[in-house]
């Protein structure tokens, strides 16, 4: 089979309408990075909060979040996706459901947006977790021995050490989130895989679309490699060598 | 509460154990076919051969670096110019993942052959082994077992993953749920069933990997 | 001040501790040796609640540790603790880790506590090294904060929990030197340590336990010249002649 080359293809105008590709694409990468810094915004506080939960005294608390991380982490995205756009606005009161369902203003947006910040929060939970988990026991001892109560020491000394210590693997769950974030095209959101495949079949030049979308994803995984690496090293402290120990 | 009728599940259970069962194909396809070819590009990222070793890198990296969703739909859009013949979303599917997953697996190859001691490998050639030997008999088989725990987690990750067929069609678990609902205008019930058969397989797997992992401690 | 009597604890079915009971009086000091797995870091850590205990009485400075309504924090506020590996708070400053606890837990505003914190820092002779991160420093310095940031609390007494047993040998003098000095201030301390040219120097009476037992217990003199036990009699004969 032959191929018909045309990189001039992103400054046509799409048929029927006046925008061009590259407008479809700019759009795909906007809804990408909105998905994207909404879910891990989400992910992170609560990704914080359960992995935290994990680590207490307590045994239903523990439960819970272990319930947590067990339900969004054995189940595929997509089915997540599928299960929160179709199967969700039906649990609920009626009247809710067919408000969700008829007039949620950017429904596929925010239903993806929460369906990926909560998967994610498991993982970024586990994450805190053994990093919670990896300090000596003495540094929780030293807390409560100078009178901290337990949310004082999580706050003031467990939790900031914890947090640097986990930086480098949160550094590719946010990267993750860039790359899961393309799942979301299953229910609608016009995000960049959505835009490729309709772009693919709406101008036939299948290669070149793929090309300039596989390099749109590859600069947000390297922006938000980046932009990770100068959280950390920022973080960084004086003494402790890539902050651990 | 909208109303549910799961008596839809028991008609269209044929439909779902075929496309369980290409859910399973694929992923035991994937699983082994990745593993062999992830352990070469192991063994060329780690080659004293500098060449060899920036195309494994190359290409583990850009598989890691791009979404899933767009690997499959550049191999089912590729594949047919390559072979010169249009292939089915299926056999697409297969190829893709084991393309893809062998990125993966290659990577926990190498942290496996790495953690081997160094002390083995001139234990083995002491003995007059030769490098190959020394690789297939005495360092593989150790990186192998060190990772187990690792490669199956991936595995189980990987059997979530092949749910993403669905972007090409290919008839998997998903797909045939995505069917049955329409068929019988029940798509709630039909995505809440594959939910199920998902979360009763992944759950029961990670349980048994947990398992081994404790056997591997003691 | 601290009163232990009849103190049993167990970990599932192991005795850890079997029936100990001492005391330490306002202004003495008390140091409580043994082999290692003799209960002793378990007994000091139960002083200050880190450790329950399941049977027996403690009372601290008036406050009984086995009533489930006493207020732990509190009581912890007002009984500093010095442990083996210093447990400073490597994401602070030592000035801050000395603060933290001042602003948080007594209320102290930040110029109060840096002041105090200022001024206990020289005292251990390590001022220069306020705005410094505890990774930044030795051994024997970071313990010697440690110490300052267990004063800057103004506890009622002081635990110490090994020390010095982390420490390189050229460092464990000045460890020691600051914890001679408090004693001689008139400081309630009890401290766990192997040190025993310390016990000699500054402790009013030693406890030896083994086994979870108080095996026994003397003024200090008698203890070194003439152990009654003969477990304390071997433990001694091990330590002296290292």
């Amino acid at each position: 089979m032959n191929y018909n080359w045309n990189w001039g293809i992103f400054l046509d105008q799409v048929k029927g309408g006046d925008e061009t590709y590259l407008d479809w694409l700019a759009t795909g990468l906007g809804w990408t990075v909105a998905v994207s810094l909404t879910a891990w915004l989400m992910a992170l506080l609560l990704g914080i909060a359960i992995g935290t939960l994990r680590t207490l005294p307590s045994r239903p608390l523990a439960t819970f979040g272990a319930a947590w991380v067990e339900l969004f982490r054995n189940l595929p995205l997509l089915v997540q996706m599928f299960l929160w756009f179709f199967v969700v606005p039906e649990l609920l009161p009626k009247d809710w459901g067919l408000w969700v369902k008829r007039d949620m203003p950017a429904k596929e947006f925010i239903t993806a947006a929460v369906c990926l910040g909560l998967f994610t929060s498991s993982r970024v939970a586990e994450q805190v977790r053994s990093g919670i988990q990896s300090l000596p026991r003495g540094q929780m001892h030293a807390a409560l021995a100078m009178g901290f109560t337990l949310p004082q020491a999580y706050r003031h000394v467990l939790l900031p050490q914890a947090l640097r210590r986990v930086i480098p693997p949160l550094t590719s769950e946010f990267m993750n989130v860039f790359k899961n974030s393309s799942v979301a095209f299953a229910i609608g959101v016009m995000e960049l895989t959505f835009q490729a495949r309709q772009m693919q079949e709406d101008s036939e030049q299948g290669i070149e679309t793929y090309v300039a979308v596989t390099i749109l994803y590859f600069l947000c995984a390297i922006i938000a490699n980046r932009g990770m690496a100068v959280i950390e090293a920022r973080s960084r402290i004086p003494g402790l060598i890539g902050g651990s120990h | 509460m909208g109303d549910f009728d799961f008596s839809v599940w028991q008609p269209s259970l044929p439909f779902i154990r075929d496309g369980l069962l290409f859910t399973l194909r694929l992923t035991l396809i994937a699983m082994s076919g990745g593993i062999v070819l992830g352990t070469l590009l192991a063994l060329a990222r780690l080659s004293p051969n500098r060449w060899l070793a920036n195309a494994a890198s190359l290409y583990v990296n850009t598989m890691r670096s791009i979404p899933l969703v767009l690997v499959i739909l550049w191999f089912f859009l590729v594949i047919p110019y390559l072979t010169g013949k249009p292939v089915g979303a299926e056999t697409s599917a297969m190829i893709t993942f084991t393309a893809f997953e062998a990125a993966f697996y290659c990577e926990i190859m190498r942290a496996g052959i790495q953690g081997i001691p160094r002390g083995q490998v001139a234990a083995a050639q002491a003995l007059g082994l030769s490098s190959t030997q020394t690789m297939v008999h005495v360092v593989l088989p150790q990186a192998v077992r060190n990772m187990l725990p690792v490669l199956l987690t991936q595995t189980i990750v990987l059997f979530q993953d092949t749910s993403l067929v669905w972007a090409i069609g290919a008839k998997d678990l998903l797909k045939a749920a995505d069917v049955a609902g329409k068929n019988y205008n029940r798509p709630v019930e039909m995505i809440v069933l594959s939910a199920l058969i998902y979360f009763a397989i992944c759950f029961s797997l990670s349980i048994a990997v947990r398992q081994i992992q404790k056997r591997g401690q003691q | 001040m601290i009163e232990i009597r009849h103190l049993s604890k167990w970990y599932g079915p192991t005795q850890v501790l079997d029936d100990c009971s001492t005391h330490v009086a306002k202004g003495e000091v008390v140091v409580v040796c043994g082999p290692s797995g003799s209960g002793k870091s378990t007994l000091i850590k139960c002083v200050n609640g880190l450790e329950g205990f399941q049977q027996g009485e403690l009372v601290v400075d008036g406050v009984s540790l086995g009533d489930a309504k006493t207020d732990l924090t509190r009581l912890r506020a007002r009984v500093g603790m010095v442990f083996q590996h210093f447990e400073l708070f490597p994401h602070m400053s030592v000035l801050k880790n000395l603060m933290l606890a001042q602003i948080k837990v007594l209320g102290r505003n930040p110029d109060e506590a840096a002041t105090r914190g200022l001024a206990l820092l020289e005292r251990v002779g390590l001022k220069a090294h306020a705005e410094k991160f505890p990774a930044q420093l030795s051994g024997g310095q970071q313990q010697r904060v440690a110490i300052a940031r267990a004063l800057a609390m103004d506890p009622v007494c002081l635990l110490f929990d090994e020390p010095t047993s982390a420490l390189d040998p050229e460092m464990i003098g000045e460890v020691l030197d600051v914890m001679v000095e408090l004693a001689a201030e008139g400081m309630t301390m009890m401290c766990v340590t192997h040190e025993m040219g310390f016990a000699r120097k500054v402790a009013k009476r030693v406890v030896f336990m083994d086994h979870g037992h108080i095996v026994e217990e003397a003024p200090a003199m008698q203890f070194f010249e003439a152990p009654q036990s003969e477990r304390a009699q071997a433990f001694l004969s091990k330590i002296l002649h290292h």
